[in-house]
């Protein structure tokens, strides 16, 4: 505001007109649109704080008469959410670090070393990318039944863990290191493991954490892989907890807010603390893919 | 000749298997949970196997039986339907918003943020607020439009009639943030110097949008395109909250048959069949898109 004063005493008239009917409009779309993500929010955390009465009053009352925090209490007390937390804590924390180890060391064949087969087996990674998930669904649960992994957490962690996305976000980003560099480490001597464990990996904090952000978000989001394979209640994820509670409760319309809330409190911490890089990742893995 | 052909021939036997080395636990995982299940299922869909005794093959029984499944065309032309809405709206918002938000704006960082808070937070419980939202009677958006006077406002998720485009509300809300961030990142690659160079040639602020903007932004529209059409197609959770394909079969969906023919039914064959299909599609959708680009793409 102050700037847009300043530099009028300078411009002449005809431009400061231009420029804020201009920015009138920019800044009508993008509060309008700021604001219909928002409300969704605003209004869920409001009606997890009413009593059932006063959710669906009109005009909306954006603040509750009085805060129902026992709402909370009565969710966390009837859900069993300390453990679906931890169910799916655990599912996303292995699935994540299997996932760096393994992707990073195919990306790095595929980026640094020179075989024939190198390129075309490349390309078929690529291309499974492309392919739906129900096209392997079935087959996969079948040889989940075959191991005896249906109902229980590894089948999602090791379908989790292999991911041609990740191994293709690490060859790209390996490709951007020279070769030079690892030229003069062998010549040093350095055993191509020692490559890359004591070079390349260093270099590659950003990959790693987008691929940490991504693959995190996914298992802690996923649905129909939990829906698949887990039916015993003590081994749910949070989204599969919720959705049994919605199912179940769904006239309970605070508890359901609450227990809403609950649920993505996590994410949105997470996004929070790393979204720089989150941003940067979808970005960048978006544009090149 | 020979000496020097006997050391590149040794280098690459080395390279090979060191770069197999480092493949290996990849290759396998790869192998066993991607590649295999893709080819098991296309045999699968050429049989009528339940999980239980012995394979039978059908051949295109299963296709076949398909092209007369009036259910499976009604999902099948949901799919489309729910693609036609919501990918060039959920392109249309998120183009605006990332122009108008490249444009140097304040609380860039805020802005952002709210428009990408719906991306990251899980579907699940999101589409439990929507479901309030849209409640018929209670809901404060039929709320608001019996104020307005409008006396019977539509039922939305629980009327057969708009309840696909209910969903289609809900998801396009979810994604705009995601295909936001693609574009902004691909207008920050566009040089300042072309508008520079159009500034002194007299360009104003429209032709400037028409004639650097949109060619420059191609190539993003033209992926974002593909990605919006496959990820629509791959929408599951949103239908299995919101309306769990009903009212009727107004909202089922190529995915969502899927998943129920093959987890509830228990007819792998046929259901694979029907994965096949759902693959088919985005694939014909993708190359036709890939084939058109060079009309439009400006590389």
């Amino acid at each position: 505001m102050n700037i847009a004063t300043e530099a009028s005493v300078y411009t002449p008239e005809v431009k400061k007109r231009k420029i804020s009917v201009s920015q009138i409009i920019k800044y009508l779309v993008i509060i309008l649109v700021s604001l219909t993500m928002v409300l969704p929010f605003v209004w869920m955390v409001s009606a997890s704080l009413k009593a059932e009465t006063e959710i669906f009053g009109f005009p909306i009352k954006w603040i509750p008469e009085t805060f129902h925090w026992d709402n909370y209490t009565k969710v966390w007390t009837t859900v069993p959410f300390y453990l679906y937390y931890l169910n799916t804590l655990k599912i996303a924390v292995i699935t994540t670090i299997l996932v760096i180890i393994n992707s990073s060391l195919a990306g790095y064949a595929f980026a640094k070393i020179k075989f024939p087969e190198s390129n075309r087996l490349f390309f078929i990674y690529v291309a499974t990318m492309m392919i739906p998930y129900q096209v392997m669904m079935i087959p996969q649960f079948m040889l989940m039944k075959q191991l005896g992994l249906v109902n229980s957490h590894w089948a999602l962690i090791i379908l989790g863990a292999f991911n041609p996305f990740g191994v293709f976000l690490f060859r790209q980003f390996f490709l951007s290191i020279p070769d030079e560099l690892l030229e003069a480490a062998r010549i040093d001597g350095l055993s191509e493991f020692g490559i890359y464990w004591r070079i390349i990996l260093p270099l590659s904090k950003p990959a790693i954490a987008t691929l940490v952000i991504f693959s995190f978000m996914h298992s802690w989001n996923d649905f129909l892989g939990p829906l698949i394979y887990l039916t015993s209640d003590h081994l749910y994820t949070l989204q599969l907890g919720i959705q049994h509670f919605i199912t179940e409760y769904n006239t309970e319309y605070a508890l359901l807010m609450a227990a809403a809330v609950s649920a993505i409190v996590p994410t949105i911490i997470v996004y929070f603390l790393a979204q720089d890089h989150f941003i940067k990742g979808v970005a960048n893995t978006g544009i090149k893919g | 000749m020979k000496p020097r052909n006997k050391v590149k021939s040794k280098t690459i036997r080395r390279n090979r298997l060191v770069g197999y080395t480092f493949l290996l636990p990849n290759i396998i995982g790869f192998l066993l949970f991607i590649l295999i299940p893709v080819i098991a299922s296309f045999i699968m869909s050429f049989t009528s196997w339940n999980g239980f005794g012995n394979i039978e093959f059908i051949g295109l029984e299963n296709y076949k039986k398909l092209l007369d499944d009036a259910n499976f065309r009604i999902s099948f032309i949901n799919s489309i339907l729910f693609m036609l809405i919501s990918v060039p709206i959920t392109l249309l918002i998120s183009v605006l918003i990332a122009v108008a938000l490249n444009q140097g704006v304040r609380f860039v960082k805020v802005f952002r943020t709210a428009v990408f808070l719906p991306y990251v937070t899980a579907t699940i419980a999101v589409a439990a607020v929507w479901q309030l939202i849209f409640n018929p009677s209670l809901g404060p958006i039929n709320g608001t439009l019996m104020k307005l006077g409008i006396d019977a406002p539509p039922g939305w998720l629980s009327s057969p009639s708009w309840a696909l485009l209910s969903v289609s509300v809900v998801y396009i809300w979810h994604s705009v943030g995601y295909y936001m961030i693609l574009f902004l990142a691909g207008l920050q690659n566009i040089p300042d110097y072309l508008y520079e160079a159009a500034e002194l040639d007299g360009a104003g602020k429209i032709s400037k949008f028409f004639h650097i903007t949109l060619p420059m932004l191609s190539p993003v529209l033209f992926f974002t395109t593909i990605i919006g059409v496959i990820n629509s197609f791959k929408v599951f959770d949103l239908i299995y909250v919101l309306t769990g394909g009903g009212p009727g079969r107004s909202t089922h969906v190529l995915v969502y048959d899927i998943y129920n023919t093959a987890f509830k039914q228990f007819e792998y064959g046929y259901a694979s069949a029907m994965a096949y299909v759902l693959f088919l599609v985005i694939l014909i959708i993708s190359v036709i898109q890939f084939k058109g680009q060079k009309k439009w793409v400006n590389y």
